[in-house]
């Protein structure tokens, strides 16, 4: 018996005959936070749909905790919090009404209804909104209703469709400690289109293009491939890039206009002193030296154009 | 959790003016024509020479006040019921309910019972306006039972049809609108077919099964009727919203 909180199967999810999602198999344990990236309407959206039983797969299968949702959708939803792209929000209720009825549907036990409403609204920080109209509220303020609804039945299993979209910067901050604070002991899934984000609240990260998972692994991967083992060189006078490949342990050289390099080097190597050690010599005038970081966005962009390199070629 | 579900139509009727104003409103119309009857009574018995034209009074006014009900509610039912599914569906909040721990059959009882809830507060308030002529009269209470069962039971199977057009449409108008034409249709098909009574289609008007009710009359078979209306309108709501989460 393992103890996967989420296990997705060879989902698939045919929309007349256009596959969606096709072929998607994750498992997520207990204390992890995923990070789910992908260009619009690759898909995010309707595998978490099929996660929570809003959508039925055409193949394959969703188990949470090892309850599978096909069988069990009961108990399977029992464990989980969802908060789908539009928030789901009666607008005629207020915080609490709204917040009440969201327990008492997921099953809280009618005694402890009224504390959890409380811990739910004060982990959102919302407190002092408790009986004012959801109509009435701010965008970011409804956004965080959505979320203590999620999150109101304390669930093993919190999905949440693009939580921080529409709040503004503080609030960010407070949702994403939030999602780090409930991550910390339940499975949190979170979808996203803001890169930083996933660096900053997941463990996990999957990049999902055209319905195919094309990234599936821990944060630090990607950021390892992130980082590299580059450096972005400036100089005044430039040397040809046979002088650079000279210098112990760099194994590429790229020449950039305006006197700029990137250099590549052998892992373990650092060639860094060696090169500035060069350019003082022969008088290249160095004036720049540093550590060249792949932005997130080129590892996505590489991700998922690679990808459609690969299909494209396999048609060919 | 049926109840639950039930509990959240009725919060959400009750917390826009909706729902009050057409409470208040049909209780007001029904009122006046309770008053209209008593009234009436009188003028008609005084000039009623002959026994056999009498009429007993909670016949007389109930008969009034239940057979205009039973119109009213033809213009009442769709105004609540357009809202059930279909609002849902255009403020996307379907998914609050379908994430929850409750399955479909669960959603659309609930929803059916809240709004049955609704309007059976029209139901006991009109019954408890008629035991009033208790005061002074002796009144015959079996009439009134019996008519408001057969009341509630067509308000039921109006909320049931109604809750089946508002799973089809993203539009409450629209919903409103289906749902009125068909009621319309089904309470007056009798009247289509009044040269032959025995005419199968006939007998599926709501109206026919209605009359046994007002005349103080519990029939089972009128009972099978609108029980099975319901189902089938209930099952094929299900259905229907089930085939959003198979093809989305």
């Amino acid at each position: 018996m393992n103890n996967f909180t989420v296990e997705a199967i060879e989902l698939t999810r045919l929309y007349g005959g256009r596959e969606a999602v096709s072929n998607v198999s994750f498992t997520l344990s207990k204390g992890q936070v995923l990070g789910f990236l992908g260009p619009n309407g690759a898909g995010k959206s309707t595998t978490m749909k099929m996660l929570t039983g809003n959508l039925a797969p055409s193949n394959g299968s969703v188990k949470i905790c090892g309850i599978d949702m096909m069988e069990n959708p009961k108990e399977a939803k029992a464990l989980i919090g969802y908060l789908p792209e539009m928030r789901p929000l009666y607008k005629e209720l207020t915080v609490d009404e709204y917040l009440i009825i969201a327990a008492r549907l997921h099953r809280v036990s009618s005694g402890n209804i009224k504390k959890a409403v409380e811990i739910a609204k004060e982990r959102c920080g919302l407190g002092h909104m408790s009986k004012r109209l959801i109509e009435n509220l701010s965008n970011g303020y409804q956004q965080r209703v959505g979320i203590a609804q999620a999150i109101i039945h304390n669930p093993m299993v919190v999905i949440l469709d693009e939580p921080t979209v529409g709040l503004d910067p503080i609030q960010i901050r407070d949702i994403r400690a939030l999602i780090r604070e409930v991550g910390a002991e339940r499975s949190v899934i979170i979808s996203t289109h803001i890169l930083p984000e996933v660096e900053m609240v997941c463990d996990h990260v999957q990049i999902i293009d055209k319905g195919k998972l094309v990234f599936n692994g821990a944060i630090d991967v990607l950021k390892k491939q992130r980082i590299g083992n580059k450096l972005m060189i400036t100089m005044h006078n430039p040397p040809s890039a046979e002088a650079m490949l000279k210098i112990a342990g760099v194994t590429e050289v790229e020449v950039l206009p305006a006197g700029q390099m990137r250099v590549r080097f052998a892992d373990g190597a650092a060639p860094a002193e060696a090169i500035v050690l060069a350019a003082v010599q022969s008088n290249w005038g160095l004036h720049q030296i540093a550590p060249d970081q792949t932005s997130l966005e080129d590892v996505f962009v590489q991700l998922t154009y690679q990808e459609q390199a690969v299909a494209e070629a396999s048609i060919s | 959790m049926i109840i639950n579900v039930a509990r959240k139509e009725l919060k959400s009727m009750f917390a826009s003016p909706m729902g009050w104003v057409i409470l208040s409103l049909l209780m007001f119309a029904f009122g006046t024509y309770y008053l209209n009857g008593v009234n009436d009574y009188f003028a008609v018995m005084s000039g009623a020479m002959r026994p056999a034209e009498r009429t007993g009074v909670t016949q007389f006014v109930g008969q009034m006040v239940y057979g205009f009900a039973s119109f009213m509610v033809l213009f009442a039912v769709p105004l609540l019921s357009m809202r059930l599914i279909s609002e849902e569906r255009r403020s996307q909040t379907l998914p609050f309910l379908f994430s929850a721990p409750i399955s479909l059959t669960e959603i659309v009882m609930g929803k059916f019972f809240g709004l049955v809830a609704f309007l059976g507060i029209l139901v006991v308030f009109i019954g408890a306006m008629l035991c009033t002529l208790n005061i002074w009269a002796d009144i015959d209470f079996g009439f009134i039972l019996a008519n408001s069962i057969g009341l509630l039971l067509m308000v039921a199977s109006f909320s049931a049809l109604g809750l089946y057009f508002s799973s089809l449409t993203q539009q409450p108008v629209v919903a409103a609108i289906l749902t009125f034409v068909a009621l319309f249709a089904l309470m007056f098909l009798d009247r289509f077919f009044a040269g032959d009574p025995s005419n199968t289609l006939a007998s599926l008007s709501l109206t026919r099964h209605f009359q046994s009710f007002s005349g103080g009359l519990i029939d089972t078979a009128d009972i099978a009727y609108f029980g099975l209306f319901i189902l089938t309108f209930l099952t094929l709501t299900v259905r229907r919203l089930d085939a959003d989460r198979l093809r989305g």
